[in-house]
């Protein structure tokens, strides 16, 4: 009989496995999704299918090709799929989400060597390339159930016209696929720092800084700051969904807790110098993929030191 | 195998100077953005490194070894001054687009490397080889990049469309990244088709296989010097 048993640590595990999180940030991404696809009809739906079937059947079929073990188990190509799919408009051609699924995978994380190894995150860097390569298309105002094309409210607050402040919170206006609904997405950044899957650090990084240099670059530019200007640029375009969901990737996100407060004030930074400066309205997803490229520095100058070194220099 | 064939196989094979000894990133990467900038600029890499070579041979009993890299600079300078007159007179339009990466061939460490490695260490008629192998190899890599870089960004090759009319041209393609995406591409073919090629044996040397060989004391030029 086995009563002790010498083995190494770590002695206690927690039952967490990749699999569980990503079912839990898929859980947190639904209402965003179901909405925009109440909202923007069936052709939402058939595009996030296809940007999730890419993704997978890549991963698949690279990790076959390549004699791997086969990853898809852990589902996250799937939240690959479904956050590329968000960033979407429902109006694109069906071959832009099976392009940028096998972008994503295949370039951004396959080839990187697989989960947790890829220093950009795919879902956001196929959009990039998508959004660089094919700017005419991706650009196209979607056509909204009932057939009327309209702008977003970035492009309206733009042009200097006000937008209801209950539309933006419901989602009741132009934009991607999962982005539309602000109150959707809060509750998926509910359930995720409730079920501690996220810190909330990032996400309030990225929104008051993104605030914060939004008003002052307007101030220097000289142009009016009302409170519906903001409201507009945190709600109303896809910064409150790349906040939530997709600058807090575990693998291109810092894990020190000051770490993850720079990087998200970087990517608040990054997005107001593009909309205040840039050719651009949006600019979140820029935004994140440059931080993400930081993120190793970040980590380095922000690792804590152990305990009872403070003060002195490192051994050498 | 005889001389000038072995170079010429070594230029363009074994030790392409893009794909495996990876010089000449700049012009590789910035000029590539179609078919016809890519062979034009190798040819004129080419043309320049043949030539270059080929002086340096025979003048490398006279220059005296402290101030070799300052000989060598002026010779390739002159010759490059030469090559951009020429296709300033006669291609204009190929001229245009190249624009500043036709004067750096200068610095091109393509051709001060084959100067020092090679050109410096053997007679003129292997030297002159052993530019025109390089330099084909790099023109055949360029135009390959171009090629590929042109079909997907503009659906061209060459400035003939070849793509059908519902093709949508990926036009990161022939923007810088685009670069960066097909080298490593076509390198990383390159390497695959190399390792089934040649199996590494533990105890012969690198056999002028440079990149899996680190050993600086290695002089291929030197080997085959005494050879003769």
């Amino acid at each position: 009989m086995k009563t002790l048993n010498v083995s190494i640590s770590p002695h206690i595990r927690s039952s967490n496995t990749t699999m569980k999180i990503m079912l839990d940030v898929i859980i947190a991404m639904s209402p965003a999704m179901i909405f925009g696809y109440i909202y923007f009809g069936w052709r939402a739906l058939l595009i996030s299918v296809i940007s999730v079937s890419s993704c997978v059947l890549t991963e698949f079929i690279y990790e076959k090709l390549m004699k791997l073990p086969v990853t898809i188990g852990d589902l996250s190509a799937v939240v690959t799929g479904l956050v590329l799919a968000m960033s979407l408009y429902s109006t694109a051609p069906l071959w832009i989400p099976a392009v940028g699924g096998v972008f994503a995978i295949l370039v951004v994380k396959m080839l990187f060597g697989g989960i947790g190894q890829n220093f950009m995150n795919p879902a956001l860097t196929a959009r990039c390339f998508l959004l660089l390569s094919f700017s005419r298309i991706m650009t196209d105002y979607p056509v909204l159930a009932d057939g009327v094309t309209s702008a977003t409210p970035l492009s309206l607050a733009a042009n200097g016209q006000h937008v209801s402040y209950i539309e933006m919170l419901i989602g009741n206006h132009s934009g991607s696929i999962g982005e539309t609904s602000a109150i959707a997405i809060l509750i998926g950044a509910v359930y995720l720092v409730i079920r501690r899957v996220i810190s909330p650090r990032i996400p309030l990084a990225v929104i008051s800084s993104s605030i914060f240099f939004i008003i002052l670059f307007s101030y220097i530019k000289g142009d009016a700051v009302t409170p519906n200007f903001i409201a507009v640029q945190v709600m109303g375009g896809g910064l409150l969904a790349g906040a939530v969901f997709m600058a807090t990737d575990y693998t291109t996100s810092p894990v020190t807790s000051y770490g993850r407060i720079i990087y998200g004030s970087t990517i608040g930074l990054i997005t107001a110098i593009i909309r205040c400066f840039g050719g651009s309205l949006e600019g979140i997803s820029f935004a994140i993929i440059t931080a993400n490229l930081l993120t190793p520095i970040i980590e380095k100058l922000t690792y804590p030191k152990p305990l009872g070194t403070y003060g002195k220099k490192a051994e050498k | 195998m005889n001389k000038p064939l072995e170079r010429l196989y070594n230029g363009v094979i074994k030790e392409n100077p893009t794909f495996v000894l990876m010089l000449g990133m700049c012009p590789t990467l910035a000029v590539t953005t179609s078919a016809i900038n890519g062979l034009g600029m190798g040819l004129s890499t080419c043309a320049v490194l043949m030539m270059s070579n080929f002086i340096i041979s025979l003048l490398r009993k006279i220059i005296p070894d402290k101030v070799r890299m300052p000989a060598y600079i002026v010779i390739v300078a002159s010759l490059v001054t030469v090559v951009e007159l020429l296709m300033q007179a006669y291609v204009r339009s190929l001229y245009a687009s190249l624009g500043l990466f036709i004067p750096l061939i200068v610095v091109n460490c393509i051709i001060l490397g084959r100067a020092e490695a090679y050109a410096s260490k053997n007679p003129p008629l292997s030297s002159l080889f052993d530019g025109l192998g390089m330099g084909l190899g790099f023109t055949l890599a360029l135009t390959l990049i171009g090629s590929f870089r042109e079909i997907l960004g503009k659906g061209s090759i060459f400035g003939f469309n070849i793509m059908p009319s519902f093709y949508e041209p990926v036009s990161i393609m022939i923007m810088a990244p685009g670069a960066f995406f097909v080298l490593a591409a076509l390198a990383a073919v390159m390497n695959k088709i190399r390792q089934k090629k040649n199996k590494p044996t533990p105890e012969k040397f690198c056999n002028g296989c440079c990149t899996e060989c680190m050993d600086d004391t290695c002089s291929i030029g030197k080997k085959e010097e005494k050879e003769e």
